[in-house]
């Protein structure tokens, strides 16, 4: 698994690529936990185009920096799901909690726009 | 195709799970499983082995996690078998959204619910937990037909 990070003015962008199981989800939370704990982040946008698979450590982990970032106001975006990553998604309920997006632009300009 | 098995004992390190995704895959690849079908054996090794880590094992690396893969006919058959400290109560382990850690979604279970035809599991207090899952491919929809009519 490797994952980038970049910054818009007050969101984070997280880009993760390859396979999102226990040892990626301690790695990104290693990664993006002080972020949001330093910065003033109000959202977070996970592009997952490059992750070829998700299990429910991957999911853990999302639904864990959502939870951190509700209590701040803040908000998490997903951006590029491949078809088998979105099929786990939308068979987890993320859809009613998480906003998807075609791409990492697409994303960015919705909460441009929130 | 012939019958196959495939034995697997590895220490209950998180690096590990990757492996065991990559056996089962490769196994199942030899038999008449789709594409979409081996995504989701992946998932239900993904989660039978991080539950033996996690829970089993409290995420400590000493122990040990035994992984047998075998296709008899077209059936192919997991067993995840480890020494851990086992499950007081396997009926709710297994509710959806249950969990012992909030960062957890409780959906380990139900995914190996929803992508295998059979799920056992085997577990006592301080004496480890097996879990036995079987699958046939395209048995569910045959199922749903068998069903419908």
């Amino acid at each position: 698994m490797s994952l980038e990070k970049k910054f818009h003015r007050d969101t984070l962008v997280v880009k993760l690529s390859g396979e999102f199981d226990m040892v990626a989800a301690e790695e990104f939370r290693r990664l993006v936990d002080p972020e949001l704990d330093r910065r003033q982040v109000r959202n977070l946008v996970v592009n997952l185009g490059g992750v070829s698979f998700i299990d429910s450590s991957g999911l853990g982990v999302i639904l864990g920096r959502y939870k951190k970032l509700s209590q701040s106001g803040g908000k998490i975006w997903l951006a590029a799901p491949r078809p088998p990553v979105r099929k786990i998604l939308e068979l987890s309920g993320f859809p009613k909690i998480i906003k998807f997006f075609e791409s990492e632009k697409q994303a960015l300009e919705a909460v441009r726009e929130a | 195709m012939r019958n196959n098995t495939i034995k697997l004992e590895f220490r209950s390190l998180a690096e590990n799970v990757a492996l065991a995704r990559l056996v089962v895959a490769s196994l199942a690849s030899q038999m008449n499983f789709t594409l979409s079908d081996i995504e989701e054996l992946k998932v239900v090794v993904s989660e039978a082995v991080s539950n033996s880590i996690i829970h089993g094992y409290d995420g400590q690396p000493s122990g040990m996690i035994l992984l047998e893969a075998a296709s008899e006919g077209d059936v192919l058959e997991l067993r995840v078998t480890d020494s851990g400290k086992g499950i007081a109560d396997i009926q709710k382990a297994m509710e959806p959204a249950y969990s012992t850690d909030p960062e957890r979604m409780g959906l380990g279970f139900v995914f190996m619910q929803s992508f295998m035809d059979e799920l056992r599991v085997e577990s006592q207090p301080g004496e480890g937990t097996c879990v036995i899952l079987s699958k046939k491919p395209d048995s569910k929809d045959n199922l749903h037909n068998t069903s419908s009519n």
